[in-house]
């Protein structure tokens, strides 16, 4: 299952920094997954209380901030988000490339 | 009702997996080893390629890590055209990770050349994984249809070549190249497209110069 090691690492980053932090358990995991990073966040969800069973992130809740992926005009500069078969810019009609927004996947904080 | 307490972390999920990756480039480069990650979906042609690509390099050795969830139908087929071949098994996972990688590497006991690390067959996933590669090969077949640059971005975004494969079946499919073009060069400005086939064995020449030029770097 493609969601199983990487919510793994999830939880093995989050109990590190709480044992780093002497906390006995972890209440809240604050992450930032993009849209592009190749993980859907609900698979995420749905598998991590079976995932955090035993560790300090059991009991904790997971809050995923979503990040939707935009492309940036390389004619206005505009970021916009993209249609369906298209790259082209809804300000002035050029050409959009790719950036690295909606490509995020990381832990911003957890609570403790 | 107490207050939680907020730790930052800010540390990517993929930190393990990267760290490994770059380990694995480090030693790679120090032994003279150029490394390939060739992706592309289920019969695009990738086993394909690197058969054309192995028997036209001539003063260069070549190695293959050969990735597939199950069998080793393509690594028999590769050493017996007298190519070190290692073949891993995933036996699930629908992308190649760096420990993976790792381990096979040595396995192989690889010294100077060019490794070709063939990726699990998936248009989606092993474009965000970096397994220690010098660079990203997409194998894309006409027969995929024009529209997979605007379906799957990321793995044309980040491919350094891409083989366009079959082109001795366009007399016979709608292949709409300038669409396909459109969208390949919105999200990628450098990867020359290379028009192959693997069947008349024309189109190759472009891509080994490419692959020497990047070994010369």
């Amino acid at each position: 299952m493609h969601e199983y090691p990487i919510t793994k690492r999830i939880i093995e980053i989050a109990d590190e920094y709480a044992i780093k932090n002497n906390a006995k358990e972890v209440k809240r995991i604050n992450l930032v997954v993009g849209d592009y990073c190749g993980y859907v966040s609900s698979s995420i969800e749905l598998y991590f209380d079976i995932i955090a069973e035993g560790s300090l992130c059991q009991k904790a809740t997971l809050n995923i901030e979503r990040v939707k992926p935009m492309l940036k005009c390389t004619s206005c500069n505009t970021l916009f988000e993209r249609q369906a078969f298209s790259f082209t810019c809804p300000v002035c009609g050029g050409d959009g490339a790719p950036t690295d927004i909606g490509k995020e996947f990381y832990i911003k904080s957890i609570e403790v | 009702m107490s207050e939680n307490n907020e730790i930052e972390v800010m540390q990517s999920v993929y930190d393990k997996n990267d760290e490994v990756a770059s380990k694995i480039n480090a030693e790679l480069t120090k032994k003279g080893i150029y490394a390939i990650n060739v992706m592309g979906a289920p019969g695009a042609g990738k086993t394909s390629t690197l058969i054309q690509i192995t028997k036209r390099l001539k003063s260069i050795t070549p190695y293959v890590i050969e990735g597939d969830i199950e069998a080793d139908f393509d690594t028999k087929t590769l050493l017996s055209l007298g190519v070190k071949t290692i073949q891993i098994n995933t036996n699930g996972a629908c992308h190649l990770d760096s420990p993976l990688i790792d381990k096979a590497v040595n396995d192989l006991n690889v010294d100077s050349g060019v490794l070709f690390i063939e990726n699990i067959g998936n248009l989606v996933c092993p474009a965000e994984f970096m397994i220690g590669e010098h660079a990203k090969m997409l194998i894309s077949p006409v027969t995929e249809g024009s529209d997979k640059p605007y379906k799957y971005p990321l793995a044309f975004e980040k491919a350094d070549i891409i083989i366009l494969n079959k082109c001795d079946l366009i007399p016979y499919i709608d292949f709409d190249e300038e669409f396909f073009m459109k969208g390949v060069r919105a999200l990628n400005k450098t990867a020359p497209v290379i028009k192959v086939s693997c069947k008349t064995e024309e189109g190759f020449d472009e891509v080994i110069s490419w692959i020497m030029e990047k070994i010369q770097k």
